[in-house]
């Protein structure tokens, strides 16, 4: 069973605090749906409001197309892993993952079982016996996975579950959960700071800022056609020009900016076009779409290099644009044949019209 | 105080050692007041722990339930029992269930006048707030999150208490109990009160106390000491066990370690075999001492005491026959004097001239005992001369009631006829010496 999720003009109040505002939301039934922002965004608030621990202020909650009100966690059909996990410290490893049948009234040999298939699923055969506090912190979080997954929700909800363990065991539980999602084939609903967390496991990415959804879509869109600033610097290095718009047609704005004149693609939010000429305007360009300049690049700008950085697979390069302008960052891949830049080298370099994008100005995400 | 359970001396003191016994054991164990009073006692200890744990529980959860603004006023007022005299929670409740009786009509026999009802319940009042200082301290650390992780995977709220929160709290709740039955077993200022015609231990002690008291209160004493530390010591061991267990615990989810392995059971641990050893033979050959010979030394220590009263009862003989003779030589002297002086004299002039007719009749110094001058001994003029004229003097016995104060008890076996204190004035000697 799997359920699709609807969030119908959710608000959630607390006091004259506006946690989250106007959500619309709709998760499709089996998707890997996350919500993406900096802390205090309102995206465990919202998470809280589909497990039925807060009640919206306004709006509604919809889980496979039932309204949600007045329905308490424990009768709904969700199950939150929660962000420290929250297992039971007094009972084994089994008795954990069989929390949920027990509380329904399963005999203890049928848990027991089920327990040990569900142990088999996050690979942790035999350890069932364990104390909780026997286990690392990867096993916990395939613990509170396979707790969860006993109940038989139609709908897993997982608050920040990996923030807690270091880079390599995160990079491992990305693909495992992943993997898990898709072998069970119910909805997952994904709370993360982590934008690489975010675009690499989900289907959907909701991004968020002061309780305000800025963009669901899928993460490609996300990352190459952010339809805000906050979206644009928040996912991803971006570097910014603010400048105003001079000309605009259909696929191209020309943005004047004190570092010249830009041409950039600009983006549609909600199929309406958000600039006009003479508005205030910011060009984003990835370092990544940065290159050296060629006779034919569309934009050109020029800098003194600051930094050079190298990074393995890439050279991270840091100029400084003339007259007080930003520094900007570029990067390419190490391929062996990169050229070798000195701190203190003049430096031209180019990007193409559509790998920047042109935005109304709004706010950045913080550095 | 422990030492005192183990000497035979009838009254409870270390100094003088007498005879090691623990014949106090035996006769707290045939003390049926005392009995009756600790068995009263355990009996209202397990209804104050049956009461004040799950009234304490609920008092700290509903800390954690009201609003922030509320909680330091709620705080105050589930916390002013322990603030309040134990005398006056004593005799509120009595008074108060006295009411309450009076207003249902219940008679005196029913449970509103029931030492036990009363005690429970008047002990309740404060020993509640102690309970309650326990859980919170152990909610504060509860990670409210596990209660929602258990709602979230469809428990009610009542399966969240049971299988999530209760098990958190049970060594609250153990170290509730024991607070609370120790708080109720010691009490005495409250219980005074309320236990009406209810006799509990202290109310016993109090009385033997008052009363008088022998070494079977140290007896007590020492099996509740020997109780409690074995009981410290117990749980002393089974923390060290989790302590040791949790640290085997971290190993193996570092990786270190396979597993923890089994555990041997807790009763198999080598410190309480230790433990439980020493007690059994300290108990062992403490009884083995303190009943063989113990008949002998006391015959013997009955058998000293008797030689060293004969002896001190010698000593003062001796004593008293010492002064007698220098009292006798003196008197020899004074005689030999008063017989040089015989001449012109009446022979009466050491005595103050008590024959004088101005001392036998001194009327108009004392006009109250006109009446009878001759007849009152005590009242005439006589008195500075310890009432020598006394018929009891005048005509001595052997009888011991004879004794004027300012003899020495101890005495008694030396018969004296009451007049040798004045040299015995009345000889025929000193009286009639005209004659010569």
């Amino acid at each position: 069973m799997s359920a699709d999720v609807t969030l119908d003009d959710v608000w959630i109040r607390f006091g004259d605090f506006v946690a989250a505002r106007e959500a619309n939301i709709h998760i499709e039934d089996g998707e890997f749906f996350s919500f993406l922002g900096p802390s205090g965004c309102g995206k465990t608030t919202l998470l809280r409001a589909i497990s039925g621990f807060l009640t919206p202020s306004q709006g509604r909650v919809l889980i496979g197309g039932k309204d949600m009100a007045g329905i308490g966690p424990n009768r709904r059909p969700t199950a939150l892993i929660f962000q420290n996990l929250a297992l039971f410290p007094l009972m084994s490893v089994w008795e954990n993952i069989a929390f949920a049948l027990e509380v329904k009234g399963m005999s203890k040999l049928e848990r027991r079982k089920r327990a040990d298939e569900l142990l088999d699923l996050i690979a942790l055969p035999g350890q069932g016996d364990k104390r909780v506090s026997e286990l690392s912190g990867g096993q916990k979080q395939r613990v509170a996975i396979a707790r969860a997954l006993a109940a038989e929700p139609d709908v897993l909800l997982l608050d920040e579950p990996l923030s807690a363990l270091d880079l390599k065991l995160r990079q491992h539980m990305r693909t495992e959960l992943r993997a898990i999602q898709q072998r069970v084939g119910i909805t997952f609903v994904y709370i993360t700071h982590d934008q690489g967390e975010a675009l690499t496991m989900s289907d959907n990415v909701a991004v968020m800022r002061e309780g305000l959804i800025e963009q669901v879509a899928d993460g490609s869109t996300i990352y190459d056609s952010p339809e805000t600033a906050f979206v644009a610097s928040f996912v991803g290095e971006n570097n910014v020009f603010q400048g105003k718009v001079n000309r605009l047609d259909q696929s191209a704005a020309v943005v004047e900016t004190p570092y010249g004149e830009f041409c950039a693609r600009p983006i549609q939010r909600n199929n309406q076009d958000q600039l006009r000429v003479g508005d205030d305007a910011m060009v984003f360009v990835r370092p990544e779409a940065i290159e050296n300049a060629q006779s034919d690049s569309a934009n050109r700008i020029s800098g003194e290099v600051l930094q050079t950085e190298f990074e393995g697979n890439l050279w991270q390069l840091h100029v400084q644009l003339p007259n007080g302008g930003p520094r900007i960052t570029r990067s390419s891949i190490n391929d062996g044949r990169a050229t070798k830049h000195q701190v203190g080298d003049r430096i031209e370099l180019g990007f193409s019209e559509t790998s920047a994008i042109a935005l109304p100005t709004g706010q950045l995400a913080a550095e | 105080m422990g030492i005192t359970a183990f000497n035979s001396s009838a009254f409870p003191r270390v100094t003088p050692w007498e005879c090691f016994t623990v014949e106090w054991f035996s006769v707290l164990a045939e003390d049926k007041r005392l009995l009756t009073g600790l068995r009263n006692s355990l009996f209202i200890g397990l209804g104050v722990v049956c009461l004040s744990v799950p009234l304490g529980l609920a008092g700290a959860l509903m800390l954690t339930q009201v609003k922030e603004r509320v909680r330091p006023w709620y705080y105050t007022i589930v916390i002013s029992p322990i603030l309040v005299p134990g005398v006056v929670l004593g005799i509120s409740t009595l008074l108060f269930w006295d009411r309450v009786g009076v207003m249902f009509g219940a008679s005196r026999d029913s449970f509103f006048y029931n030492g036990f009802f009363l005690t429970i319940i008047g002990q309740s009042t404060f020993i509640a707030a102690y309970t309650m200082l326990v859980f919170i301290s152990r909610l504060q650390r509860f990670e409210t999150v596990q209660e929602e992780a258990a709602l979230d995977l469809g428990a009610t709220h009542w399966q969240t208490f049971k299988k999530i929160l209760l098990p958190f709290l049970a060594p609250a709740i153990a170290s509730a109990s024991v607070l609370a039955f120790l708080a109720s077993f010691e009490n005495y200022n409250t219980t005074v009160f309320t236990a009406i015609s209810t006799s509990t231990i202290t109310t016993v002690l109090a009385s033997k106390v008052r009363y008088g008291i022998d070494p079977s209160i140290s007896a007590l004493a020492v099996v509740i000491v020997v109780l409690t530390l074995i009981g410290a010591a117990v749980h002393e061991i089974l923390k060290r066990r989790e302590i040791a267990r949790s640290k085997l615990a971290a190993e193996v989810a570092a990786g270190n370690r396979l597993s923890i392995g089994k555990q041997t059971p807790w009763y198999f641990d080598p410190a309480l075999i230790m433990i439980f050893l020493i007690v059994v033979a300290g108990v062992g050959t403490t009884f083995m001492a303190g009943t063989m010979g113990v008949e002998e030394c006391k015959v013997a220590v009955k058998t000293e005491k008797q030689r060293a009263t004969q002896e001190r009862i010698k000593a003062l003989r001796e004593r008293n026959q010492a002064k007698r003779d220098v009292e006798a030589a003196q008197q020899a002297q004074e005689a030999e004097q008063k017989r040089e002086e015989k001449e012109g004299r009446t022979g009466t002039e050491n005595f103050n001239s008590i024959f004088n007719t101005d001392n036998l009749a001194p009327a108009e110094d004392a006009p109250e005992t006109t009446g009878e001058p001759e007849n009152d001994p005590s009242r005439t003029g006589t008195e500075n001369f310890n009432s020598i004229f006394s018929t009891d003097n005048l005509a001595p016995k052997d009888d011991s009631e004879q004794e004027n104060g300012e003899q020495d008890k101890k005495d008694e076996e030396a018969p004296r006829t009451g007049t040798e204190n004045f040299n015995n004035i009345f000889d025929t000697d000193n009286l009639a010496p005209k004659s010569d």
